[in-house]
């Protein structure tokens, strides 16, 4: 027990939360917001790698961190287009496009980045975003070390989390987003044009998601290597489910997970005799987990899934 | 301009759509290798000579299809229905590690001529087992059993490497973690001498018919089909819907698990973490391109063989990362839906 409470009173495991949460929140947020307006986002695992990869790419070469966050932002909404293209234009079946699209992200963000960076020993890293000093309150014994040492992409991935929830519960557009999710039809009879609502909602929430894969490399890591992700995009997709698509229970949903995420990988070093891949398997149990918990109660989108077309039923 | 639904899908159309695909996802990965600064058609040229410019070549491509060919129909059937199993990957390597286990010591005394049929037995039934898990949370508590099959993928993962670092170690590896190996005689007999070129191919080849002839020629396969496209209709017509769903479900994660038993037994002969280059997820781009048809799935996995296997060789002359092959089969996946729509609808002004 006292191991637990070791670990629970150190101020790394608080801090390491709020980092292991960043691109959850992000890709959550992304995810949830496509979902609003009635497209599930499969591309969210490709399009995060995708971010990864060229937002590092851009810092590599001179650019500095920020603009390497804008680069990967503008590469999830070319994504977005793509998505679109398939979902809203063409009314495919969005399971098998966002596979595709993931499919083809992850794949061309490897054949770029092997482009640039030949097979080398160790990859090449760059200079990552540095927690930022917040006068008062980063000195606080405890509580400044634990919440209060992130790096800038965190604290904007927390106001992003608030000014969404705002949007879609509290503004016009919002409300054209969730008509357009739950019944596209009405939102028609509204005067609202579901098509440009569901291009707006996949554009925006794929960039989100290219933020949060350029997080990893920018802030989290300081490289770029294949298979980085590693399901994280799909763990976000879980993770809208559990919010039950309310951006504010994603941001808890977000901190929930990495809570545990931290905690097993503090267990890992303390507890001896327990193979590490147990730990490792925690995250993707939890994510199951929390779908069959949720899914019955959650309030899905009612269009989720359901190809507009105009003048069709 | 707007867009229209076809009565008739003529079956040039049919044909053609994959042709199309494919020939469009190879133009545009020649942008990519031409904005790489390689010479676009001497690349593939060179991919065609990877691929089948040699004995060896030939029949290394061959080799690839063959699981190619199994986790193609195993999504392949699933889609069909509806099931949306990406669990393959997973599947894959728990087939391969139940194989592992049973053909290394458990099992291993046991004569060739019982023991390979067994472990291929037992290879599926590990791949079945890993869908049983999503497709109940599907059934019980209405669960997208897309994300679960994907969670389920990395669980698979991580488990078999847990056990090619504990219990199924091989002590021979020099603290490599990988498997013991299967037995001599657990391994499959060579179609051709000299080569890696296993039985797999053809048992492969023969489910692909098997497969065509359940769905063509059963009530189970009308029953699946209907569960697919109309699940209220195929409900009120009387089809049980919940037990056709683990029907479809076993022979889905029995295929992609067999082709994991199948890629140990024929060719690896043990287990590691990089046994499947994405078997598993390429499956679904091979059912895709073979628009469902299981006869089909054996083309598309052979396209997709030469893409891997080819670039392999022209990687290594020209430059251009293997990762190509990897982005024309993805690209080729998109251009194939778009060409399956247009299939189906037409274009009027």
């Amino acid at each position: 027990m006292s191991v637990v409470f070791d670990i629970l009173a150190s101020a790394g495991l608080w801090a390491a939360i709020l980092r292991i949460a960043t691109p959850l929140i992000f890709g959550t947020l992304g995810a949830l917001l496509c979902e609003r307006a009635g497209v599930l986002n499969l591309g969210i695992e490709g399009i995060m790698t995708f971010g990864a990869m060229i937002g590092w790419l851009a810092v590599f070469h001179g650019a500095d961190l920020w603009t390497g966050v804008l680069v990967a932002a503008i590469s999830g909404t070319l994504f977005g287009v793509l998505h679109s293209l398939l979902t809203v234009t063409l009314g495919l079946s969005q399971h098998v496009s966002g596979l595709g699209v993931t499919l083809f992200a992850s794949s061309f963000s490897y054949y770029v980045f092997r482009l640039v960076v030949p097979v080398a020993g160790t990859p090449p890293t760059v200079m990552p975003f540095q927690p930022i000093d917040i006068p008062a309150l980063s000195s606080l014994p405890f509580i400044g070390p634990a919440f209060f040492t992130q790096t800038a992409p965190t604290y904007l991935a927390i106001v992003i989390a608030l000014i969404m929830g705002y949007i879609i519960f509290r503004t016009p557009v919002g409300l054209a987003i969730r008509m357009t999710g739950e019944n596209p039809h009405a939102a028609e009879a509204q005067g609202v044009n579901p098509m440009k609502v569901r291009y707006g909602a996949v554009i925006a929430g794929s960039a989100l998601m290219a933020v949060g894969g350029a997080f990893l490399t920018l802030s989290a890591f300081n490289s770029f290597f294949p298979t980085m992700v590693q399901g994280r995009g799909w763990i976000c997709i879980a993770l809208v489910v559990f919010a039950s698509w309310r951006p504010g229970r994603a941001l808890f949903g977000a901190l929930l997970f990495a809570f545990f995420d931290a905690f097993q990988l503090r267990l890992q070093t303390v507890v001896e005799g327990v193979p590490y891949q147990i730990f490792l398997m925690t995250p993707y149990i939890l994510s199951i987990f929390a779908l069959a918990l949720m899914a019955r109660r959650a309030r899905v989108p009612q269009a989720l899934m359901q190809p507009y077309r105009r003048g069709e039923r | 301009m707007r867009l229209e639904r076809r009565e008739h899908r003529p079956l040039l159309l049919l044909i053609g759509a994959p042709v199309a695909a494919i020939v469009a996802a190879l133009v545009l990965s020649g942008i990519l290798i031409a904005i790489a600064g390689a010479p676009v058609f001497e690349a593939y040229r060179r991919i065609l000579i990877g691929a089948f410019g040699s004995r060896l070549s030939a029949t290394e491509t061959l080799t690839r299809a063959t699981p190619l060919i199994l986790t193609g129909l195993a999504a392949a059937v699933a889609f069909r229905a509806r099931l949306w199993n990406i669990g393959a990957e997973g599947q894959f390597y728990l087939g391969a590690i139940a194989v592992a286990a049973f053909g290394s010591k458990l099992l291993a005394d046991l004569p060739g001529p019982i023991l390979i049929p067994l472990l291929l037995i037992i290879g599926a039934t590990a791949g079945m087992m890993l869908i049983l898990l999503p497709l109940w949370l599907r059934l019980r508590f209405s669960v997208d059993e897309v994300v679960t099959s994907l969670l389920m993928n990395f669980i698979a993962v991580l488990f078999v490497s847990m056990l090619i670092d504990g219990v199924l170690k091989d002590p021979l590896a020099f603290g490599w973690p990988q498997s013991q190996p299967v037995a001599d005689h657990a391994t499959l007999p060579k179609l051709i001498a000299r080569s890696r070129l296993h039985i797999g191919l053809a048992i492969a080849i023969v489910l692909a018919v098997v497969v065509y002839l359940i769905q063509s020629r059963t009530v189970f396969g009308m029953q699946s089909r209907a569960a697919g496209l109309n699940p209220q209709g195929a409900f009120f017509a009387g089809v049980p819907l919940g037990r056709t769903l683990v029907k479809v479900a076993c022979l889905s994660g029995g295929l992609a698990g067999l082709a994991g038993a199948i890629e140990v037994m024929g060719v690896k002969g043990y287990v590691t973490t990089d046994l499947s280059p994405g078997f598993g997820y390429a499956g679904i781009v091979v059912a895709m391109l073979a628009n469902l048809n299981p006869i089909g799935v054996v083309f598309a996995a052979l396209f997709t063989a030469i893409m891997f296997v080819g670039a392999d060789g022209m990687s290594r002359s020209l430059g251009i990362p293997t990762y190509i092959a990897d982005v024309t089969v993805a690209l080729s996946l998109l251009t194939m839906l778009v060409a399956l729509f247009f299939t189906q609808y037409r274009i009027r002004r």
